[in-house]
């Protein structure tokens, strides 16, 4: 698609020594093997015998300075050029063509090396050992997080330390109270700003007891996702782990759900990110973010006693908005209750497992949140959110969902609605194919998907060998599966760093320039996530965005990202030399031939910020 | 899914089917027509299910206190803020709202109630899709109803014909007709200083001869870019004495740049969220009156800007879905049926409530539990289309259905 008329994967140089399958065409020469191995004194060699870690190499190429690695690129062009002769632009092995794609697919893209370190490992041993993230060390990504120090923390500890005291909410609120009744009408403009400032005053107060201000809590996940995309070794679990947060996704903006996002991410989806899905189910429905963002912490039996505004129970329910500040007359009101609420009860099943046509009612949504009453949240009040089942919230009767019967029985009711729904047929099939729709194609074939749902079912929901059925079908590497997906504003930055082999200092501005492509990370408010259509993504102004950013990071002008010049390329490198550090299978000759013509001598950084911001970079 | 757009640059009249013409025919035909002046349609899209029954409140229905018994807006009283403002004897304002008040006593503001998507979904996913696609209950439809208004052809098109001000385009502009998303003008255009080089070489690169998606948009991305460097709609400042406020504000405070600036903008899309208020919504106070207060500011805002101007344009709110009649006890409401649309402009037939109520005794709500639909949203865009942008061909924009003017709300004079 986006690579024009490129010669096809059959010529082109061959593989290095050792390899079985040397390709010889009429054109393959020495200068072609060159281009394509690594840079000298850092080449990455791994042992013929047992497997080592990919990444024991690869990770010292951040320490090491980049100016050894590219006189040894140079080096190994000088012995092997033959005098005068300038590279050509041939097409890349029919290997190298796959590697590219699985980097693209199983991770956020190649770093330069990564090529030919994947060649001489072997592709199904790489995809492998991703398939399988726990053996592989991760150390230098751990580095990098250690400096936000919020990551460590735990819900309790960041509602701790970086909430607002209960003091200064009581405060805000009543001080917001105040300001409305004073307020005259038509002068509401006056008024927000008058409250902007107040918060300000009121932050300015309560900061010294607090380690830092809320919005770091965000900001530092923000940054550690894209440190993780960037860095980590472990670039299929980063993928799947991407991939389902947004899959059961929950939105940091909704009172305290940002301060419990991280244990979410960290307890409930990484750690079963590869087992069964059904334990990944629970995992989620039982966490405090899932229960306050879908609302099911305060759903209640009508008819139950503590539904009712009273007490203590009532009392933390009104802090955290349920019951919103109260006019004299409802306060009067005895008895008011609680109610249903069916927002987690659709969405597990709408988004969650069956998918919208997974064959659910009206009637079924109703009876399902049924049985998740009392499924809630203790300890918010106190700082220390976890889950809990509150019997007195829980509705007793007997409950039918997708034609089963679920007899009256407490907390096991939902769990019982878990594994109905873990298991059916529905789901297999939604949850394969949203897998394949993220790592083969937005339309992904039929046979793939199905080959995919079987494999759910005969393994009862296991994730890993779900993938990996997914990455291994021969649809894999089919002709229109390369290239075929369009990178979302997320997978574009991450692939951008990783081309240009950027360091990131801070991932800040990367994360701020992110959500004005339209994708703030753990900022998604709807329930459904982020798209993973190319459709959703590609728009002028979205364009715009990327080929602003391509050009910023590649010159520098991106805060907290530097870019190694040299590493891009050292001077005097043709456009399409550059390009195959960037993009290792080149770029389309509509592309090469602008270069040539409108970039012609121009310096590697600036070649790479115009390869970054090229159409063949926006797919993966 | 269709590729979403071809640039044939070797043909000027196979540009002219796809209503995508070289900029020096468009100015050569707009010289022709004399300065005919463009008609707008603006969408706000409120994202997440807005309750209508508390936008404008059914105060003059008996039963509507006794299903809301912590979150009714009070019938008005004599004017207070506390309560709805009244509108016509049985409707009232919520007076977060209180900007309107002028529009709807100039009879530039109505109002539609009872209206949406026949479609039972109670989903916020398929809803949006259904209400953007225009053909609710199908899901095959790769395009949206704003894009396919987009295709009957116009002479004196500009890059600006359809205009999202958002970071992505919306499901209502996709499609095969151009269309241009920008989450602001100060921020559409290549920074860098001036840098020709990438300009040209970018231009060059998104230019070629391949029809895929994003070579498409790239090409869209070019001409619009020049195209808003020459008219220029940041030069344009608000009327004297006008404040656009908040995140939404600031949206429709660069559509009227950009319909100051004569830019050619037809159909614009804009969106407002957070209207999905299962918690906490409240009456007079809580989460709704504050949504309701941007919205309300930034419409009124919006009318007082554009003035006379405002006779060329209609602005209509609408919402994939409403929400139940009756409370849920977290002095929230879920997912509904049908919800209420505003329709402002200069030539509307404002001051009166439109469309069917259908009232709100237990036989009257929709499965029991939601505001009844009376009125097909595709009925009153339809109206809006026909009679304000001279749209001749519906069944094009609303496939499968038969949007006749005998079932038009009557927002505008036939």
């Amino acid at each position: 698609m986006g690579r024009g008329d490129d010669k096809g994967e059959e010529s082109g140089g061959g593989d290095g020594p050792g390899s079985a399958d040397v390709q010889k065409s009429p054109r393959a020469n020495v200068r072609n093997v060159t281009i394509l191995r690594g840079p000298g004194p850092a080449r990455r060699e791994l042992n013929a015998g047992t497997p080592p870690p990919v990444q024991s190499h690869m990770s010292t190429q951040h320490t090491r300075p980049f100016g050894q690695r590219a006189a040894g690129a140079l080096l190994s062009l000088a012995l092997t050029l033959p005098a005068g002769a300038a590279p050509t632009a041939t097409a890349p092995a029919a290997e190298d063509v796959k590697i590219v794609h699985a980097l693209n697919r199983l991770g956020f893209g190649p770093r330069p090396g990564d090529v030919e370190a994947v060649r001489r490992l072997g592709l199904s041993r790489w995809i492998d050992q991703q398939l399988h993230p726990e053996r592989i060390d991760d150390h230098a990504l751990d580095a990098r997080l250690l400096s936000l120090r919020t990551l460590q923390l735990d819900s309790s500890a960041l509602l701790a330390r970086y909430d607002l005291p209960r003091e200064a909410k009581r405060e805000i609120q009543k001080k917001r109270a105040e300001m409305e009744a004073q307020t005259p009408p038509g002068m509401e403009g006056d008024d927000e700003t008058r409250k902007a400032a107040y918060r300000r005053e009121l932050m300015q107060k309560y900061r010294g007891q607090l380690d830092g201000p809320p919005r770091q809590v965000v900001a530092e996940l923000q940054e550690a996702k894209l440190l993780r995309a960037i860095y980590s070794e472990r670039q299929l679990d980063e993928v799947l782990v991407d991939f389902w947060m947004n899959h059961f996704n929950v939105f940091a903006g909704k009172g305290p759900v940002k301060f419990m996002v991280g244990q979410y991410e960290r307890d409930a989806i990484r750690p079963h990110a590869w087992g069964r899905f059904e334990d990944l189910l629970k995992a989620s429905a039982r966490s405090p973010a899932m229960l306050f963002y879908l609302d099911n912490w305060l759903s209640a039996d009508p008819d139950a006693q503590a539904a009712r505004g009273q007490g203590r129970f009532g009392r933390r329910r009104a802090r955290f908005g349920a019951a919103g500040p109260q006019r004299p007359e409802e306060g009067r009101q005895k008895g008011r209750k609680r109610g249903l609420n069916e927002n987690y009860a659709r969405e597990i099943m709408e988004l969650h497992t069956l998918g919208v046509d997974g064959g659910y009612t009206q009637k079924d949504v109703t009876e399902v949140a049924r049985c998740f009453t009392g499924w809630t949240i203790k300890g918010l009040g106190q700082d220390h959110p976890e889950f809990t089942f509150d019997e007195r919230l829980h509705d007793r009767g007997d409950k039918v969902v997708l034609g089963h019967v679920i007899k009256g029985g407490g907390q096991g009711e939902g769990d019982a609605v878990i594994h109905l729904l873990a298991t059916a047929p529905a789901t297999a099939r939604f949850v394969s194919y949203k897998l394949a729709r993220r790592f083969v194609a937005d339309e992904p074939p039929r046979e793939l998907v199905d080959r995919a749902a079987e494999t759910f079912r005969r393994t009862q929901g296991d994730i890993r060998e779900v993938v990996k059925a997914i990455v291994t079908a021969p649809e894999f590497y089919a002709p229109a599966t390369l290239s075929a997906k369009v990178k979302t504003p997320f997978e574009f930055v991450a692939s951008a760093a990783r081309a240009a082999s950027a360091e990131v200092s801070d991932a800040g501005e990367l994360s701020r320039r992110l959500a004005t492509m339209g994708m703030p990370l753990y900022m998604q408010q709807p329930p459904t996530g982020y798209k993973d259509t190319a459709e959703a993504w590609v728009s002028t102004s979205g364009l715009l965005a990327r080929l602003n950013l391509a050009l910023d990071l590649a010159a520098g002008r991106v805060n907290g990202v530097s870019i190694n010049a040299t590493a891009l390329g050292e001077a005097g490198l043709s456009p399409d030399g550059v390009a195959r550090r960037l993009l290792p299978t080149g770029l389309s000759e509509a592309t090469r031939k602008t270069l040539q013509s409108e970039a012609a001598g121009a310096p590697s950084v600036k070649l790479a910020g115009l390869i970054l911001g090229s159409p063949e970079f926006q797919r993966r | 899914m269709t590729s979403r757009r071809f640039f044939l640059k070797s043909s000027g009249l196979a540009l002219v089917s796809f209503g995508m013409v070289p900029r020096v025919f468009a100015r050569a035909a707009a010289a022709a027509q004399g300065a005919a002046r463009k008609k707008t349609l603006v969408v706000a899209f409120q994202r997440g299910a807005c309750d209508g029954l508390n936008t404008v409140i059914p105060y003059g229905e008996s039963a509507y206190r006794s299903l809301r018994p912590t979150i009714a807006v009070p019938a008005p009283r004599g004017g207070g803020r506390d309560a709805a403002l009244d509108l016509d004897g049985f409707f009232g304002l919520h007076p977060a709202l209180e900007p309107l008040l002028p529009l709807w006593q100039q009879k530039s503001l109505a109002v539609v109630h009872a209206v949406g998507s026949p479609d039972a979904t109670r989903s916020h996913f398929d809803a949006q899709d259904y209400m953007e696609s225009g053909t609710p209950g199908v899901k095959s439809t790769d395009d949206g109803w704003m894009n396919r208004c987009l295709r009957t052809p116009d002479p004196a098109a500009t890059p600006f014909r359809g205009v999202s001000m958002t970071p992505t385009l919306p499901r209502a502009l996709a499609g095969g007709a151009p269309a241009v998303a920008m989450a602001s003008l100060q921020q559409f255009g290549l920074r860098g200083g001036g840098d020709t080089v990438a300009a040209r070489s970018f231009e060059d690169m998104y230019g070629a001869a391949v029809k895929d998606v994003v070579h498409g948009t790239g090409q869209e991305t070019f001409e619009a870019i020049d195209f808003l460097k020459k008219a220029d709609p940041m030069r344009y400042r608000p009327a004297a004495g006008v404040e656009y406020r908040g995140r939404y504000g600031d949206a429709l405070k660069q559509v009227a740049q950009l319909i100051k600036a004569d830019v050619g903008v037809e159909l614009v899309f804009t969106e407002i969220g957070g209207w999905d208020h299962h918690a906490a919504e409240g009456g007079v106070q809580g989460q709704l009156a504050n949504r309701l207060r941007e919205l309300g500011d930034a419409l009124g805002a919006f009318g007082r800007d554009l003035g006379d101007r405002m006779q060329d344009v209609v602005l209509v709110t609408m919402t994939e879905f409403g929400r139940t009649a009756r409370e849920n006890g977290n002095r929230g409401t879920d997912h509904g049926h049908a919800s209420v649309s505003f329709v402002l402009g200069g030539g509307v037939r404002g001051g009166a409530v439109r469309g069917r109520w259908p009232g709100l005794a237990p036989g009257q709500l929709y499965e029991g539990r939601d505001l009844a639909l009376t009125t097909d949203f595709r009925d009153l865009l339809g109206e809006v289309l026909v009679r304000h942008l001279g749209v001749r061909d519906l069944a094009r924009v609303f496939p499968g259905y038969a949007a006749v003017p005998s079932r038009f709300p009557g927002v505008l004079p036939a």
